[in-house]
């Protein structure tokens, strides 16, 4: 009988090490740095063990990893965040700016997530990192600094937003940005400012206003359906909320849009924000409610899967567990409702050639990719062309553009490059951040595609029948 | 030259960003796939042979030890790198080459994914067989050094069968090439030598493989059966048949009830066990032989035989087989895993063994395995929390292996034998074997600079520190 082997050993007693061991680093070279003494995990919303442990490093996420494809660092991986996880669980070592860098490079894209045959909840355990991150004042400074002035201040207040989306339009629109960016302005600013200035999404010609308003169906009515407005997408990407609204009246639906509802609370979840989310959570509850509606449609990826996680995120609130984790089963994204219909599909032709890039957020946490694709091929002639890595992330991840620039130029470059291989004309997107993002690269890169919302492309074939 | 001096030296030749040597970062370079944990001095990322070479060379002249890491998938603990040691990592040299169309090779790095390759050369009407379960992660230079399976070795073989050459950074930093950078090599087979040597003979920094033209028509079977022993007696008919698929893989029902928790493979939950048989061939043959295997299996007492209907079916399938090991996790909070091999003809046996092992510790036992060629996995499942319960699995974990020896098999099939089975060796091997070996290896790497302290016995039990915490939750594979 062999015995087992002692797990608890101290790694200084190794040097048996067979035949004729090999000797060590020369004898007094220190490590460059100290685990750190810093905090810990505390508190209700610290990642928990089971969680954390359900990784078995068996590193078959890390080909899924846009970073760790980017860099080939163990740093920037899945396994690796979740192991620095587990060594400040363990007390091993506290947070540090270090290991707070490798976890803020995190695109919280959930490639990971989709691929782990042991179910870790990545996103879950990156969300309360963050959460714990953000309790200790630990954020890196660029990210504290926007999260302050738009997590906080703008992205929950509808009129602030539409305030400084009209600021913003008016700049875009009425020349004064092409004056800006000739002069040598923006060299004067300061780096931040003069990058988000570049970065500035681009405002729609049209806002689009929730109301009490029902959009009413065309033909026979099947159900009223609640279609989430939600912070930034009226005001950037009016038309395709447009075009979300006249697709669902189509299909029998009535679509309201209540007042009352607001910012998903997305972004403030990813930073980390639990409290402001389930905040923002629990106003969109009662605003659909109120609505009376069905089901609830979102044409923004990332709303709906943060959405599709309120019950989760509430299920300690005895006020609103049920009613988030009905409200979590009652949203569908709006290409997966579509999908899930059956489509009246357009009778004139479109002889575009589009390729469908995969938002993060529809694919790895919502897990739909063939339902967009079927909306697509739906129309009549359209040529859908698939890309290369269509699934990995485009860099956008929310305001990760804004604080990581570099590794989100390298991941738009490396999409655009894709997309533009297939020699598609229309390059088809679900997500706000996704499209602003295209839109960006494309510009950058001088290609001639465009990029439209899947609900778009299905609204110009119906346009198209006159 | 001192410690610091050496870092300096390697960052000189490397860059700054590919030197990582500070404790926190290095908190990840000091796991596998394995339970084994240490942390390295320092990781070193080169770029191409050179560096290699050159890194090596100033470790060789510090003396230390140096450790290959391809992706850290491992499930022996191979990539483990002592505390005072310097771990080499190849994410970067990830580059294919060449692809030969003609001669049906491709020259790789070690870096390159296993899948990777796979896919790449598929376009081109070929294909690299080996396909271990972690092929979407794991690099080629580890598949070397561990002389990795996979389902479809069966009619292909391991790794060993499909690399040609060879080129090999040696302890001091000697550039050397083994096989054939062509095709035929003359002389001693020192390339067969060196796969699965487990990084102790050298480096691997470029590869020769072979790749095979892709089959004509590929039909995956799913059988289903009331129980374990008739899935057995089914392995046996179909082999008997003289018919060799080119995959042969058995799934019993607690494994089947872990991969439906997690993905719906098309696994019928209430199946004793599955078997999942591939054909490949031309078209005639497949047919002909399709026949064969599905007589067999309905003779053994299958309740069911399906036939993936098309690509995503098959894909479904295979899925549910390759993520069966990640699935565990959903039944306990731990797992250990015996990698062993008995002779097909032995696998009731065994598998009998098996059970009253799993009653007689009380230890819940999943298979899930390669049938075709006696390469068993059973997996031991437990709550590492509970106390005296690690003990319990280590104990019947020894208790299989010496079955597996005793019925005439090995101790592993193909995850080699690192820090994990070494303590093992004995069951299969004489001292003057072992002695043997490591005159072999002294050949290649006479001073044991690289990756000392894997494969043999050494009385050291050696297990890297880690914090309890990490034994009280984690998981062990
Ligand atoms: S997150 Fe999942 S896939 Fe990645 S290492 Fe952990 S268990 Fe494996
Ligand atoms: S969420 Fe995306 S970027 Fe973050 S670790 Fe997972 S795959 Fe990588």
């Amino acid at each position: 009988m062999v015995s087992a082997p002692d797990r608890h050993s101290d790694a200084g007693q190794h040097m048996g090490g067979g035949i004729d061991a090999g000797h060590g680093f020369p004898y007094g070279l220190p490590f460059e740095g100290s685990l750190n003494d810093g905090p810990g995990f505390a508190g209700s919303d610290a990642p928990a063990e089971a969680d954390l442990y359900r990784c078995v490093h068996c590193g078959l996420c890390l080909s899924a990893c846009p970073t760790y494809v980017e860099t080939r660092l163990e740093t920037e991986s899945p396994r690796g965040r979740i192991a620095l996880m587990k060594a400040v669980h363990e007390g091993r070592t506290g947070i540090s700016d270090r290991l707070v860098s490798h976890w803020e490079l995190c695109l919280q894209c959930r490639a990971c997530e989709a691929v782990c045959p042991s179910g870790v909840p990545y996103g879950r355990l990156m969300e309360h990192t963050r959460a714990q991150v953000q309790d200790n004042g630990l954020q890196s400074p660029e990210l504290g600094r926007l999260s302050r002035l738009f997590l906080k201040a703008a992205l929950p207040h509808n009129r602030r937003l539409r305030l400084a989306g009209h600021l913003m339009r008016l700049y875009q629109r009425s020349g004064v940005q092409g004056l800006v960016r000739k002069s040598r302005l923006l060299g004067l600013m300061p780096g931040d400012l003069a990058a988000m200035e570049a970065q500035m999404p681009v405002m729609g010609r049209q806002f689009f206003e929730p109301g009490s308003q029902v959009f009413p169906a065309r033909g026979e009515k099947q159900m009223t359906v609640g279609l989430l407005s939600g912070c930034v997408m009226p005001l950037m990407q009016g038309d395709a909320m447009r075009a979300a609204v006249r697709v669902l009246q189509r299909n029998g639906c009535d679509v309201a849009v209540p007042a009352g509802q607001g910012c998903c609370g997305a972004l403030n979840l990813h930073a980390g924000d639990l409290e402001l989310g389930r905040q923002l959570a629990k106003r969109n509850i009662d605003a659909f409610k109120q609505a009376g509606v069905d089901v609830v449609v979102t044409a923004s990826a990332g709303c709906g899967s943060s959405m599709k996680e309120y019950g989760d995120l509430l299920r300690d609130d005895p006020e609103y567990a049920e009613a988030a984790h009905e409200f979590a089963r009652n949203t569908r994204d709006i290409t997966e409702f579509l999908a899930g219909l059956p489509l009246d599909p357009p009778s004139a032709q479109l002889p575009w050639r589009v390729t469908m890039q995969d938002p993060c957020h529809l694919a790895h946490a919502q897990r739909i990719t063939e339902a967009p694709r079927q909306v697509l091929r739906s129309i009549p002639g359209l040529e859908l062309v698939e890309m290369a890595e269509s699934s990995l992330c485009c860099g956008s991840a929310g305001f990760y553009s804004l604080i990581q620039r570099d590794m989100s130029r390298r991941l738009q470059r490396r999409k655009i490059g894709n997309a533009t291989a297939t020699g598609a004309e229309v390059i088809a997107s679900a997500n706000p951040g996704c499209i602003s993002q295209l839109e960006q690269g494309l510009q950058n890169a001088g290609a001639e595609a465009q990029v439209m919302h899947v609900v778009e492309i299905l609204d110009a074939a119906y346009q198209a029948e006159g | 030259m001192n410690g610091n001096e050496l870092l300096a030296s390697i960052r000189a030749v490397v860059g700054d960003d590919y030197v990582i040597a500070h404790r926190e970062d290095l908190l990840v370079y000091e796991y596998d796939g394995s339970v084994d944990r240490s942390m390295p001095r320092a990781v070193v990322l080169p770029a191409d042979t050179d560096q290699v070479s050159r890194v090596m060379a100033l470790a060789y002249e510090a003396g230390v030890t140096v450790v290959g890491r391809g992706s850290g998938t491992g499930l022996s603990g191979g990539a483990i790198t002592p505390p005072e040691g310097l771990q080499i990592a190849f994410p970067r040299m990830d580059r294919i080459l060449d692809v030969d169309t003609v001669n049906r090779t491709a020259l790789v790095e070690p870096g390159v994914i296993n899948l990777d390759l796979d896919n790449h050369v598929r376009r081109f009407g070929m294909r690299y067989a080996p396909d271990p379960s972690s092929q979407r992660a794991c690099s080629l230079g580890g598949n070397i050094a561990e002389n990795a399976g996979g389902p479809h070795c069966l009619a292909y073989g391991a790794t060993t069968n499909h690399v040609i050459g060879m080129e090999v950074v040696l302890e001091d930093g000697e550039i050397v090439h083994l096989g054939s950078m062509a095709r035929e090599a003359a002389g001693y087979d020192l390339r067969g030598a060196f796969v699965g040597s487990e990084g102790t003979f050298g480096i691997t920094t470029k590869i020769l493989v072979r790749l095979l033209p892709l089959p004509e028509t590929v039909r995956t079977f799913l059988g289903i059966f009331p129980d374990i022993d008739s899935a057995c007696t089914a392995v046996s008919a179909v082999i008997g048949h003289g018919i060799v698929p080119a995959a042969l893989e058995m799934i019993d029902a607690l494994s089947i009830k872990a991969v439906q928790n997690v993905t719906d493979a098309g696994y019928p939950n209430d199946a004793g066990a599955v078997l999942l048989i591939e054909l490949e061939g031309l078209n005639e043959e497949v047919d002909e032989v399709s026949g064969e295997v599905e007589a067999a299996l309905w003779d053994t007492g299958a309740a069911d035989v399906r036939v993936a209907e098309d690509d995503a079916e098959r894909e479904r399938l295979w899925v549910g087989r390759k993520t069966a090991f990640g699935a565990f996790g959903t039944i306990a909070p731990n797992y250990y895993l015996v990698d062993g091999v008995v002779p097909r003809t032995r696998l009731t046996q065994m598998l009998r063994k098996v059970t009253e092992v799993s009653e007689r510790y009380g230890i819940t036992i999943a298979n899930v395995f390669h049938a075709g060629d006696g390469n068993l996995h059973p997996c031991m499942l437990f709550d590492a929390r509970e106390p005296g319960v690690m003990e319990s699995a280590m104990a019947a974990a020894a208790e299989l292996m010496e079955e597996c020896a005793l019925l005439g098999g090995t101790l592993s099939g193909e995850h080699g034998i690192g820090l994990e089975k070494k303590e093992f060796m004995p069951l299969v091997y004489t001292d003057a074997d072992m002695e043997a070996m490591q005159r072999v290896r002294e050949a290649f790497a006479p001073k044991n600079r690289l990756n000392p302290g894997k494969i043999f016995p050494d009385g050291s039990y050696w297990r890297p520190s880690a914090h309890p915490a990490a034994y009280t939750a984690g998981m062990y594979i």
